[in-house]
């Protein structure tokens, strides 16, 4: 186990719990079990299921297993003839399951226990997987897609029937997305086929425990059943500060360039430092600048989802065994390992969210009654209010981690689907074991009905496809898969992860005997995004992999690049926007910040200097105003406004407002977001129409642009159609496209966008298309926010007409230019590269 | 450029080998001088060939592809209308069209000269679908045929679906469209689940030595877009 999940001490009275090996064990250590971990062991004892939330640090995983592995200790080699599967743990990391086995095995061997431990993950070779579900080990360490895979087997119910205890690790992190929607519906059929089951769920802080404790307890019609709570409070405050530079902050940007001496000298003076960013592009750029400053060869390093996976690995390996001083990083190191020894936490860029950030925080320091020491770095002014704001909100232990899911249907159809293949179903029985996950508590039974219909024949009200059937009802009232070909399928396209497309990046290397070829002979450095590639012309150069890149062409499936010669400046690409918006508790908490002048003492200088200028010039809004300026600038006329809502929120309200412009005759040219404001810019002189009809902002802002406005946009939104494609391979509509199988060519494989297309047309209340929209509600097209804000708004918009640009709306404006221009309006695009030609005639 | 955004026509005319045609925003093409109407890749029953493989795809594609032809002949009232080939997207299509799609076909067929040009989808057409069946045909100084043949000059064809993308100021959008050297002309697929082929892709190369222009079809209207102008995918 981690080394930091004991504490040295004198055997509690209480530890009289454990049998003689393991209290001896733990002396021999000189080590005692923690009140935590003997409080779950009694819970075990009484077959209640327990949600446990700890801090970092608190020997989490150890109370997790420690029933377990008494149980098994003493049932001793009793039964041993007919071996079942004891204990299931559920990690979202392969790397994490891996991670635990190995430190089980320290005291499963120490303590010379008959326990068989094992992982299950997508590497496991096939000999060994049949193996485990023959003879299964006493403890499995897999992931939840593996579970899904497990539960569809033919054998499942044989192999599960004896399970006594399932573990979720890092269950807050689980259950926010649709991962966690498939493995509630699995942890239903776990208790539905093991009579004796109970369920442990392992924790950071979050600001619901009780959505937890439901997710761990299967749920029946009429009760509210919740798992029982076991929380170690937090030991010591963490010493957590905003980094504070004489020199002034840019106001847009998020580069923190100003800062990276200073994040430097913090490395230096630390034995090993995490620093965190928001996005790919910030980490490669973070990183090539500290590696500027690195005088003294400090070995610093880069970790990244788009890194090959040997590098990450290879980091990773280096970061356990203490060699690295520091290590920049993105959301991939988020959860759960133990990277070893951090002693300081620096985020770099907005904390987006509280919990987000106390999360990050945790990372350092695994000892839990030392203080964590991290900074917040703040790359431009308004960071600066939402790391105030974050400080505030780690002072005060405030949560904001999101709402409990409501199951999304697309996960439905593709667990349906699987629980077909494990066995014939009653569609009355298989409805009950839903309804008891607490995401699909609530599922209708018409919305299940549907599910089954899509998955059956694709539930289409032209009932075209009854004879090609995957499910069949038979004469037995028992729904089957149709054959083995389908059950395969399943297999094949499990998971609820759709990775947009990537493309690999390798090195080409110039023969000298042939100037000014580049051949495709070198390394792979790791994945960008196709659309990213898309926008690079040979030539261009790029940060990746912690280099300076020169983009020279595509080839084949890769695109092929050389490196460049040191001191090259990287054309920055457009910035990533990082996939999560400032929460909405954090943005409420920046708005009241920036609304009470007296809050602005607490505020580095500049920003008060910056604050009073605006004051002066235009109005500092209200907490529940939104500020709307308009004003001319070279021959163009703008409006910004400034809802902090977060960037997807503010990207929908900019389209659906430009459609309204243009309705409204002003001829917008387009606009630009981020997660504080937007910036709209046209030919038409906005301020004039206002002024001559007093109602006209209140208009363009109201409610109703959610309705036909925003039906229209998403008959055409590209993000729309992201959104439907993921739905439709998660719903099992179309087969996941694998490596290497792109090539096989356009006949084998249909646009998701033409289906899209098509669907909308003919049957809008599709159950695919409903689970597109609920996604839309959230994710990459935010909504739901959108009308909360546009709620909270109404009679409170405050416009200011003025001649130029307010120091507040110059922070948005620097976006333009960096950001990309949305629109997706295909004629408009089209007709500017055919005036491009007619130009190109005339000259 | 607003000028151009406002000129609404759904049409756009170009000379091929001596002839004009009407490249129209449905994706078909009509020659006035043989009072003829062209159309791509319709690929009939696409969805049901997936269902068949467990895809279940919504099975409204081939009323969709009809209703774009049903169009197009309605604007042209041709006497000659040309399927360029892979008309159905299996052999067995035209067995699984259904009642409602059938008549429709049947109506859009009615008073007209109906060929079918085989495609590599569909070597075979049943006689109960109506219409002739030809491998190619003439078109006064046009071959017509299903696959482009490299060295052809005079040629209308299908079967490679081309698309066109274009990225201005980091906004793009992919859209079907025809390619034309003024000699030949590549036709886009009129399917409603029939995919595309970038314009850049090498196939495209040895069709078109000196290069061509490809006409994009918009929400409104079609574009003529230089060569140059396309990105890949």
């Amino acid at each position: 186990m981690p080394k930091a999940a004991y504490v040295l001490g004198r055997m509690s009275k209480a530890s009289a719990s454990l049998p003689a090996v393991f209290r001896h064990w733990f002396e021999s250590r000189g080590w005692a079990p923690r009140k935590h971990q003997l409080e779950l062991l009694k819970k075990a004892r009484g077959g209640t299921s327990v949600l446990l939330v700890a801090p970092t640090g608190a020997g989490k995983t150890l109370a997790g297993f420690l029933p377990s592995l008494v149980e098994l200790a003493e049932r001793g080699g009793k039964g041993r003839e007919k071996r079942a599967l004891h204990t299931l743990y559920i990690s979202p990391l392969k790397a994490l399951a891996t991670d635990v086995a190995r430190n089980l095995e320290t005291p499963v061997q120490e303590m010379g226990l008959p326990i068989r431990v094992e992982t299950r993950t997508g590497d496991t070779p096939a000999h060994k997987r049949a193996r485990q579900i023959e003879r299964p080990p006493d403890i499995l360490l897999t992931t939840p897609e593996q579970l899904a895979l497990l539960l569809a087997h033919r054998e499942a119910r044989e192999l599960f029937k004896d399970l006594r205890r399932v573990v979720l690790d890092e269950l807050h992190s689980l259950v926010t997305s649709k991962r966690g929607d498939l493995l509630s519906l699995g942890l239903a059929r776990l208790f539905a086929v093991a009579p004796q089951l109970t369920a442990v769920g392992l924790s950071a802080t979050v600001r619901e425990p009780d959505d937890l404790r439901r997710y761990l307890a299967p749920q029946r019609e009429g009760a509210d059943n919740l798992a029982d709570l076991v929380v170690v409070q937090g030991g010591a405050r963490p010493d957590i500060r905003m980094m504070e530079l004489d020199e002034r902050l840019p106001l847009a940007g998020h580069t923190a360039s100003l800062s990276m001496p200073a994040i430097y000298d913090l490395i230096r003076r630390h034995r090993t430092t995490l620093v965190f960013v928001n996005t790919r592009l910030q980490a490669e750029y973070t990183f090539q600048e500290l590696w500027k400053l690195n005088d003294d060869s400090l070995p610093i390093a880069l970790h990244h989802g788009s890194l090959d996976v040997s590098q990450r690995r290879r980091v990773e390996e280096a970061m356990i065994a203490g060699k690295l001083k520091a290590v920049v990083c993105t959301a991939t190191l988020d959860l759960g390992i133990d990277w070893g020894d951090v002693d300081l936490v620096v985020n770099v860029g907005a904390p987006k969210g509280a919990s987000r950030i106390m999360q990050r925080i945790g990372r350092s320091n695994h000892r839990m009654d030392e203080p964590s020491k991290a900074y917040l770095v703040p790359a431009n002014r308004f960071e600066i209010l939402e790391c105030r704001a974050a400080l505030d909100a780690v002072h005060e232990a405030a949560q904001d981690t999101p709402d409990a899911r409501v199951g999304a249907l697309d996960v439905l159809c593709q667990h349906i689907l699987g629980m077909a293949c494990a066995d014939p179903f009653r569609l009355e029985e298989l409805y009950e074991e839903i309804r008891s996950a607490a995401p699909y508590a609530n599922l209708a039974w018409e919305d299940f009905e549907a599910a089954v219909a899509f998955v059956a024949t694709g539930g289409y009200a032209l009932r075209a496809y009854e004879r090609f059937a995957k499910i069949v009802k038979g004469n037995d009232g028992l729904w089957r898969v149709r054959d083995a070909r389908v059950a395969q399928q399943y297999r094949l396209n499990v998971g609820t992860i759709v990775e947009s497309t990537m493309i690999k990046v390798r090195v080409g290397s110039k023969p000298r005997a042939r100037p000014g070829t580049v051949l495709p002979r070198g390394r792979i450095l790791g994945e960008i995004e196709e659309y990213f590639a898309e926008t690079l012309t040979p030539g261009d150069t790029f940060l990746f992999a912690g280099e300076v890149l020169r983009f020279e062409g595509i080839h084949e499936d890769e695109v092929i690049a050389t490196r460049t010669s040191a001191g090259t400046e990287p054309k920055i690409p457009a910035y990533d926007g990082g996939k999560f918006p400032l929460s909405t508790f954090l943005a409420a908490r920046v708005r009241e910040l920036l609304a009470d002048p007296f809050e602005w003492d607490r505020l580095p200088p500049q920003m008060t200097e910056w604050l009073l200028q605006q004051r002066r010039r235009s109005v500092v809004p209200g907490p529940r105003d939104l500020l709307v300026e308009t004003f001319p600038r070279q021959n163009r006329f703008y409006m910004t406004c400034f809802p902090f809502e977060g960037r997807p929120a503010h990207q929908t309200l900019g389209m659906l407002l430009t459609r309204r412009l243009e309705r409204a005759g002003l001829k917008p040219l387009g606009f630009v977001a981020n997660d504080y404001g937007l910036a709209v810019y046209a030919s038409g002189d906005i301020a004039a129409r206002a002024a001559r009809r007093p109602d006209f902002m209140d208009e363009l802002f109201s409610e109703d642009m959610l309705g036909d406005d925003l039906e229209d946009w998403l008959a055409e939104s590209a993000l729309m159609k992201r959104t439907f494609r993921q739905c439709a391979v998660i719903a099992g509509l179309i087969e996941r496209r694998f490596p290497g199988q792109e090539k096989t060519g356009r006949q084998v494989t249909v646009s998701t966008d033409l289906v899209y297309d098509v669907l909308r047309k003919h049957e809008p209340d599709h159950v695919l298309l409903r689970a597109a929209r609920a996604d839309a509600a959230t994710g990459l097209l935010d909504v739901r926010r959108l009308g909360m804000l546009l709620q909270r708004i109404r009679g409170r918009i405050i416009h200011k007409p003025l001649d130029r640009v307010s120091p507040l709306s110059v922070s948005v404006m620097l976006e333009i230019g960096r950001e990309r221009v949305y629109s997706d309006n295909a004629d408009e695009i089209l007709a500017e590269a055919e005036a491009a030609l007619l130009d190109e005639a005339l000259a | 450029m607003t000028a151009l955004l406002k000129n609404k026509q759904t049409t756009c005319e170009i000379g091929l080998s001596g002839l004009a045609a009407v490249l129209d925003l449905t994706g078909a093409m009509y020659v006035p001088e043989h009072d003829a109407l062209l159309v791509a890749d319709l690929h009939f029953e696409k969805g049901s060939s997936f269902a068949r493989r467990g895809m279940m795809l919504p099975p409204y594609d081939t009323r969709e592809t009809l209703n774009a032809l049903s169009e197009a002949v309605l604007r042209y009232d041709p006497r000659t209308v040309v399927a360029l080939g892979d008309s159905f997207h299996d052999i067995g299509g035209p067995d699984r069209l259904g009642d409602e799609e059938r008549a429709t076909l049947a109506k859009v067929q009615s008073g007209r000269d109906w060929v079918w040009v085989t495609g590599n989808h569909d070597r075979i057409l049943p006689e109960s679908i109506g219409g002739e069946v030809v491998e190619e045909m003439e078109l006064g100084p046009l071959t017509l045929r299903h696959e482009p043949m490299e060295g052809a000059r005079a040629e209308i064809a299908g079967h490679l679906h081309p698309v066109g993308k274009v990225v201005m100021r980091g906004r793009s959008t992919r859209r079907r469209c025809f390619l034309t050297d003024g000699a030949r002309c590549v036709m886009p697929a009129l399917g409603a689940y029939a995919g595309g082929l970038n314009a850049c892709d090498a196939a495209f190369k040895p069709l078109f030595p000196n290069g061509f222009t490809a006409h994009l079809i918009g929400t409104e209207r079609i574009f003529a877009i230089a060569k140059a102008m396309l990105c890949r995918d």
